[in-house]
């Protein structure tokens, strides 16, 4: 089954379970069932719970905010990741503030749901990864769906919990297959993590120990990244472990932190623009935690510092690619 | 302090808000009063040294939140502002909460984290970004409206609110999907520093009316007027379990926060002759006014008293 049904079939399922869920998004009714066609045959089913909306972002997460503050589940799809940046102030301000700053006497628990990233050519505007603005802010989850994490358990984990979630799709993951456990896949697929965090999935070819590098890699990022990492294992005996968290922030540090002790070099893989990103932020916090026992210099790829052109040959050179990866995992096992 | 002193210290004081049955002028009176004395409570708290960060009076407006109450009920909601201590008092009578809370303490309503502008209580909740809490008014309404239930959702906007984009975008929503949503619009022809002729273009109502929102509008500052407008939108909101607009075009005779107003003089001054306790306090017999003057007075330095000690 590909992401994008696994991630239908998940919502359909949250509506189900729960009566509290209600669903908001721009152009989300059938027949067209969504931009990306996730929500597909929901509202058909839930008309009164599956509501599409105006083109307005920032009413999306408000409204959004005010069902969860009166008891609801709302769980809104803001059609592309870019205009999130619509819905800042009702995240900042609005939506991680309220719990905390009335002394938990409410709670808030908004899922916001967005498709995110390059690849498909639509230009500068339709395109980013912008989920790195929204790292670090106090009493948000900001959570990124990958091939190795059932979105059930994971909209179930969110249902759950009190604290709001932004939740990253990266677009190219829609059509491709979920990883299930035993896999055609050669790699070893395994789970490590702190309680009250999705698990970090590990893929290695070889035991952790014979591995000379950690790539910590999120969304259609980490496939690419396991491709690149099972052709170098395969060609030429390059052993990395892979780590593929679902939480963004805040951070599961523990299994990181586990890895990269034993392998000694780290790199971290990510699609949004290079500096003040996920990737420095786990490159700082595990070089301060482990220092002294790298071998060298934590190792950040991210993709290049500009808008992102709707050109394919050129969108490619701005974007983190297999290339890419493959060249900054070479320097950093070495 | 134990949990029953705490029960107690929070019971709606009838000094402040009235004994059940008191008669509606005495009641309405009362109840501005008791706001004007808060405010100007905290405003010497401040002088003194013993608040800190801000505050904004609503010195001039108490009547707005003084009428609606008479025709709000409990299973409504109400959102409010920055400037939303008297819409919060008015509710809820709760001087004390929010006296601890403005002075930072655990016993306050948010145990200090929110101060001034930043506070819940049931019912009740406000945040101190312009605009930002009209979606999530119409969202508590939407909720409202997917349970079935008869409460009725209220937001309280400034005329400077009306410059934010969410704001058109919640109305749209509103008239859509006729959520019960009644948006409070008090005009008061400042916003922060700037007046109404350099922020605002065109006609306020219009621009709820050009969604199909049905608006009850009302000039002035006499509680009495204001009580009336209030009870012909809440009605029209109950009958017909959809949205309504109330806009009620008043003043505030105070600076926005703290000592920064630079207004005409002469306007302020001209505007005190409209003050909404002298319009109203002679509807009131002298002796029953200046008894209930010292009730307040006497109930507020109670909670001074007590919030001192915390």
């Amino acid at each position: 089954v590909i992401y994008a049904r696994a991630l239908g079939d998940t919502l359909r399922h949250t509506l189900e379970a729960d009566p509290r869920v209600v669903m908001l998004g721009e152009d989300i009714l059938d027949p067209y069932g969504g931009a990306f066609k996730v929500t597909r045959g929901l509202s058909t089913d839930f008309p009164t719970r599956v509501r599409t909306t105006p083109i307005s972002e920032a009413a999306i997460a408000g409204v959004s905010a005010g069902l969860a503050l009166a008891g609801y589940r709302p769980i809104a799809e803001i059609m592309f990741g870019d205009f999130v940046s619509l819905c800042f102030d009702q995240i900042a301000n609005h939506i991680a503030k309220y719990g905390a700053m009335y002394d938990g006497a409410v709670t808030c628990p908004v899922v916001i749901r967005t498709p995110s990233g390059g690849g498909r050519g639509y230009g500068p505007t339709h395109s980013q990864s912008l989920e790195k603005h929204f790292l670090g802010l106090p009493h948000l989850r900001v959570v990124a769906g990958s091939l190795w994490h059932d979105p059930v358990t994971l909209f179930d984990g969110f249902l759950a919990d009190d604290l709001p979630v932004l939740h990253i799709e990266h677009k190219l993951l829609y059509p491709l297959q979920v990883a299930t456990n035993g896999d055609a896949s050669l790699a070893t697929i395994g789970r490590d993590g702190s309680r009250g965090f999705p698990p970090t999935v590990s893929i290695r070819l070889v035991a952790r120990e014979d591995c000379s590098l950690t790539v910590v890699a999120y969304g259609y990022q980490a496939e690419l990244a396991r491709r690149v990492l099972e052709r170098l294992a395969i060609e030429e005996e390059l052993f990395a472990e892979l780590l593929v968290p679902a939480q963004l922030s805040p951070v599961d540090w523990a299994p990181l932190e586990r890895s990269v002790a034993a392998t000694g070099s780290l790199l971290t893989v990510e699609e949004s623009t290079g500096g003040w990103s996920w990737g420095t932020e786990i490159a700082a916090e595990l070089g301060s935690r482990l220092f002294g026992r790298l071998r060298r210099a934590p190792s950040v790829l991210a993709s290049a510092r500009d808008v992102i052109p709707s050109a394919p040959d050129r969108e490619a050179e701005t974007l983190v690619g297999e290339r890419q990866i493959e060249a900054a995992v070479r320097e950093a096992a070495a | 302090m134990t949990a029953s002193l705490e029960t107690l210290d929070r019971r709606i004081d009838e000094r402040l808000m009235g004994a059940f049955g008191e008669p509606r002028d005495a009641r309405l009176y009362r109840r501005m009063r008791f706001i004007r004395r808060f405010e100007e409570t905290v405003l010497a708290l401040f002088e003194e040294g013993l608040l800190n960060g801000t505050t904004h009076a609503c010195i001039g407006q108490e009547a707005d939140a003084v009428g609606l109450m008479e025709h709000l009920r409990d299973g409504d909601h109400l959102f409010s502002n920055h400037r939303c201590h008297g819409h919060f008092l008015a509710w809820t009578g709760d001087a004390f909460g929010l006296l601890a809370e403005i002075m930072g303490k655990p016993a306050g309503l948010c145990a200090g984290i929110g101060g001034s502008q930043h506070i819940c209580a049931p019912g009740f909740k406000s945040n101190g970004v312009q605009g930002g809490i009209v979606p999530a008014a119409a969202g508590i309404a939407l909720a409202e409206q997917l349970r079935g239930s008869d409460g009725l959702s209220v937001v309280f906007l400034g005329d400077g609110t009306l410059g934010e984009g969410v704001v058109y975008e919640t109305l749209n929503l509103t008239a859509l999907w006729q959520l019960p949503l009644l948006l409070v619009l008090e005009d008061n022809g400042w916003s922060q520093s700037t007046p109404s002729s350099l922020n605002l273009a065109g006609d306020i109502a219009a621009r709820f009316t050009a969604f199909g929102l049905p608006v009850v509008e009302v000039a002035g500052t006499d509680v009495l007027e204001i009580e009336a407008a209030a009870g012909e939108a809440v009605a029209g909101c109950r009958a017909r379990q959809g949205p309504g607009v109330l806009v009620i075009h008043t003043y505030r005779l105070c600076h926005h926060s703290k000592n920064d107003d630079h207004r005409p003089v002469e306007e302020v001054q001209l505007r005190w002759a409209y003050d909404p306790l002298v319009v109203h306090a002679i509807r009131l017999d002298p002796d029953e006014r200046t008894g209930i003057d010292r009730e307040v007075d006497d109930a507020l330095e109670d909670c001074v008293t007590r919030a001192r000690r915390l």
